[in-house]
């Protein structure tokens, strides 16, 4: 390895508006190596901080130079992941240094889950990550890709990697959106160890892309913990390979698409009613549920129209959809809302799933509600109603056991 | 400077302010003045024009007609919130004639009076009892003011008034309407404002009132909300405020995801708890986040098919759309925070307007703000017994003016609103750095990471049991801070006191320090 010379180097936001973040600043020079902070909570945190920013120091065998903090009541692993990203920027090299980590474990990984709703979070803003565990999305989405700015794309891995290990995401899955190529090897490698659940790929157009990092993960991780995978088809050329992609690899869960980048390539602008991208998500749809795994479709843009979400929820889950992407928290009520099962939807498929048991007991091969006749796929379109009651809450497990 | 002594609730308070002897605080309902109420000086018709025009050209000459001299106490009113320009004309103004060592007595301070740092300065203004935040709270927490800084709540304005603690000489009354008899509205004119409740007890209690109005109209100005007669001066000026800053045009929900999950929190816990039935009462402001808790308050009340007997203002444009669905029979306000509040308090009878008389003074024969159902607050701070600070920041600077919050406790069920941290500052702390709320009377502490019922409230832990509500101890949210933001250091605060905090009967709760 070819020794980089140490420079000048700096990472994170400035300025008056800047919140719960800080800037970190080094500068060669003969030592001792000086730690300066400035900090709107100084007042309160000043030894804190520098004690963290020392930690960084001492683990990258720091003896010279200034390094200086301007912190906006950032919380320690900001603080470390913006040192160490300083200090890498700047040349050094060090192991990675974790936060303490959180004492909940959190929701265990599981491949069969409610995936109704995922929340996107910027990696690189860790003001918008602090809180993400409270809102009790089925998912939350670590972002290290199309909302991170290419410049940034080394602080938010490292940023991310650290929210992984401080923070309590409570019982939402642990999601990881990864780069494509070479930075995307490097995504993998700070994250896959700090219990992720799964790994969204984007822009997938092949299986091998998948299988590749299906391998990797095996390789990080070991068989039995390599996390899931969700790959994204934004393109006409993943779509038209979407069952190859769902079925490329046993740790793929789940399959979506991006809509935003495929109406790009289409060049037909994302219309309200989807016209454009019918053939895409009925694709996602069919090739998923052919490979046995939950179909799920983009995000919703606008997040003040919360009709118009209702609505795209709506429309998504009739064509067959088990989530919807959020943006903003706020989102996240409506579409539970709108992806539990009604009560009449409920009702009915209580009265075929009791039929259908009633039916198995006695050793008859024909279930009938009243006096109609039901076929075995309305009977497990029956079950899975039921079942999604159930994980949503609307329906006690007892409930739909009552003769 | 004077002694020091222990309070009931353990605060060193100085036992003599600005020159009078005062109460250090006794407890709760430990202080009954007895005595008789204070009142104005006698006047007699025969010194004001019988054609009842009792115009003056200029506030200065105004003030000099009414006898403004050194040592008084001048008063002024905070209807034209930030966007007023009457309280500074009248410092101005004392400052051309040369007197000195006033006592400004504002029902609260905004960002726009930091002029009046230059009238302290230079010995025109002795000293502020009232609100101080922005530059006039650095300059008061830097211990630059002569005199102590006296901060009291709404109602606490009006027990010093009554019971004669404060005696007010001049009050000047910014009217946004007006006649030159001196019957005054904020309902209507350019500068309109809804209502001018903070200035009744002054135009009832001073020696000496002026009004000052941008909008000018013959005899009688209906309605009027201060009573000409008990008016000396009233000065026509070009403009009394920018009314950009007084109310805002549209009222806007905060976007914040936390703000808006405490608000469905604290929503979510009034309906839970059985305190949103048919028929009861709520008290929520425009602020960011209480705002947030109106509109999701409205939507359980639409589910659960209630509606509320009456809702206490600061009005904004939910509320009245509440009163025009039905959702809500009265607002009762005591001000109005947008345009829809001040229309519809000029226009429809069921939005009243009131004073901090009818809900909180403390010398009443009864308060509204006692059976309010909710009221819903902010904070700075909350330490483990519930004791509450809402003047000052961590570091001990003066923040904020305590306004109805302190009146608005003695709601059946008061409930703080606000975030376990900001910005890694903790909310809730070991112990608060400003005691202006007692702990037995903050009942629900609602934030981003849980709602903490205080131990006191068994009946509301109780009803809320089974909710599926994240009802959690006190001390467990704190020691999630503890783990999220870090175990903060004790901030050092010198031991000279620059200002008081007092209670709503008069006593003296706490102290603020130089920073």
């Amino acid at each position: 390895m070819s020794e980089t010379p140490v420079q000048a180097a700096a990472v994170g936001p400035l300025g008056e508006s800047v919140r719960s973040d800080l800037h970190v600043a080094y500068e060669p020079g003969s030592g001792p190596v000086a730690v300066r902070v400035a900090s709107t909570v100084g007042y309160l945190y000043r030894d804190a901080i520098e004690t963290a920013a020392r930690r960084v120091v001492d683990a990258f065998a720091v003896t010279t130079g200034t390094l200086t903090l301007t912190d906006a009541g950032a919380l320690e692993w900001v603080i470390l992941a913006r040192v160490e990203t300083c200090l890498r920027r700047a040349g050094l090299d060090g192991p990675p240094v974790l936060p303490l980590p959180d004492p909940h474990q959190g929701a265990p990984r599981q491949r069969e889950r409610l995936r109704r709703s995922r929340l996107y979070l910027p990696g690189n803003q860790p003001k918008l990550v602090l809180s993400a565990g409270l809102y009790e999305a089925d998912a939350m989405i670590l972002d290290l890709e199309d909302s991170v700015p290419p410049a940034e794309k080394d602080s938010a891995r490292i940023l991310v990697r650290n929210a992984l290990v401080a923070l309590d995401f409570g019982g939402s899955e642990r999601i990881v959106r990864v780069n494509q190529g070479t930075l995307g090897e490097a995504d993998l490698e700070a994250i896959a160890p700090h219990n992720v659940h799964l790994v969204l790929l984007p822009k997938v157009e092949d299986p091998e892309t998948v299988r590749r990092v299906a391998d990797r993960l095996r390789g990080l991780c070991g068989d039995r913990d390599a996390p899931l995978l969700m790959p994204i088809l934004e393109s006409p050329r993943g779509i038209f390979r979407a069952l190859d992609i769902a079925t490329a690899d046993p740790l793929v869960a789940a399959l979506t698409l991006g809509l935003e980048d495929l109406s790009a390539e289409l060049g037909a602008p994302r219309s309200a009613d989807g016209a454009e991208s019918f053939l895409a998500r009925q694709t996602v749809v069919y090739a998923a549920r052919a490979a046995g795994i939950q179909p799920i479709a983009s995000v919703f843009s606008d997040v003040s129209d919360e009709a118009g979400l209702a609505a795209y929820v709506r429309r998504e889950r009739a064509l067959g959809f088990d989530g919807i992407g959020c943006i903003h928290p706020r989102q996240i009520p409506v579409v539970h809302r709108e992806m539990t099962p009604t009560p009449v939807e409920v009702e009915r498929a209580i009265k075929v799933v009791r039929a259908a048991r009633e039916a198995e007991a006695l050793g008859l091969g024909v279930v009938s509600v009243g006096s109609k006749m039901v076929d075995p796929p309305v009977v497990k379109q029956a079950q899975r109603t039921v079942a999604a009651a159930i994980a949503a809450g609307v329906l006690a497990p007892e409930q739909e056991q009552e003769p | 400077m004077s002694a020091l002594e222990r309070n009931a609730a353990g605060r060193l308070v100085p036992t003599s302010v600005n020159g009078r002897e005062m109460a250090p605080y006794r407890g709760l309902g430990g202080h009954r003045p007895t005595g008789r109420k204070a009142a104005p000086a006698v006047a007699t018709c025969l010194d004001y024009p019988e054609d009842g025009d009792k115009r003056a050209p200029t506030l200065k000459e105004a003030l000099a007609k009414v006898g403004l001299a050194d040592g008084m106490v001048v008063s002024s009113h905070h209807h034209l919130r930030n966007g007023d320009l009457v309280a500074n004309m009248v410092f101005d103004a004392a400052a051309e004639l040369g007197v000195r060592d006033l006592m400004w007595f504002p029902s609260a301070s905004f960002p726009v009076h930091s002029n009046q740092i230059r009238h302290l300065d230079s010995g025109v203004l002795h000293h502020i009892e009232g609100s101080m935040n922005g530059p006039l709270g650095d300059y008061c927490s830097q211990g630059r003011m002569r005199g102590l800084g006296v901060l009291r709540s709404h109602g606490g304005r009006w027990q010093a008034i009554q019971d004669g603690e404060v005696h007010v000489d001049v009050a000047v009354i910014a009217a946004p309407t007006a006649d030159p008899f001196g019957n005054a509205t904020g309902d209507r004119g350019p500068a309109a404002c809804g209502l001018l409740g903070f200035a009744l007890a002054d135009s009832l209690y001073a020696d000496r009132v002026i009004v000052v109005t941008d909008n000018l109209v013959p005899f009688p100005c209906i309605p009027w909300q201060i009573q000409g007669n008990n008016v000396d001066a009233v000065v026509p000026v070009p403009s009394i405020g920018d009314p950009a800053k007084i109310v805002s045009g549209t009222t806007v929900v905060t976007q914040s995801p936390d703000r808006r999950r405490i608000a469905e929190l604290a929503a979510r816990f009034c309906a839970a708890a059985g305190i949103m039935r048919p028929g009861f009462s709520f008290q929520a402001g425009a602020g960011g986040t209480t705002l947030a808790f109106t509109i999701y308050l409205r939507e359980l009340m639409r589910s659960a098919g209630v509606t509320a007997r009456f809702a206490r203002g600061g009005s904004n444009t939910v509320m009245v759309d509440m009163l025009r669905a039905g959702e809500v029979e009265y607002i009762l306000d005591g001000q109005t925070f947008d345009l829809d509040g001040v229309t519809s308090m000029a226009s429809d009878p069921r939005h009243v307007n009131t004073s901090p008389f009818t809900s909180y003074n403390f010398h009443g024969k009864g308060n509204f703000a006692s059976f309010v159902d909710i009221a819903v607050l902010g904070a700075t701070e909350v330490d483990l017994g519930f004791n509450a600070n809402v003047v000052t920041h961590s570091d001990g600077r003066l923040l904020h003016g305590i306004g109805g919050w302190q009146n608005c406790l003695a709601a059946r069920c008061a409930m703080l609103l606000v975030p376990s941290f900001r910005d890694r500052i903790p909310v809730i702390v070991d112990e608060v750095t400003t005691l202006c709320g007692p702990g037995e009377l903050v009942d629900v502490v609602v934030t981003e990471r849980g709602i903490a019922v205080n131990p006191r409230r068994q009946d509301l832990l109780d009803a809320v049991s089974g909710s599926g509500l994240p009802i959690r101890p006190i001390a467990d949210l704190k020691a999630e801070l503890d783990r999220l933001c870090g175990v903060p250091s004790r901030p050092t605060l010198s031991d000279q006191p620059v200002a008081v905090v007092k209670w709503v009967d008069g006593t003296v709760l706490d102290t603020v320090w130089r920073v």
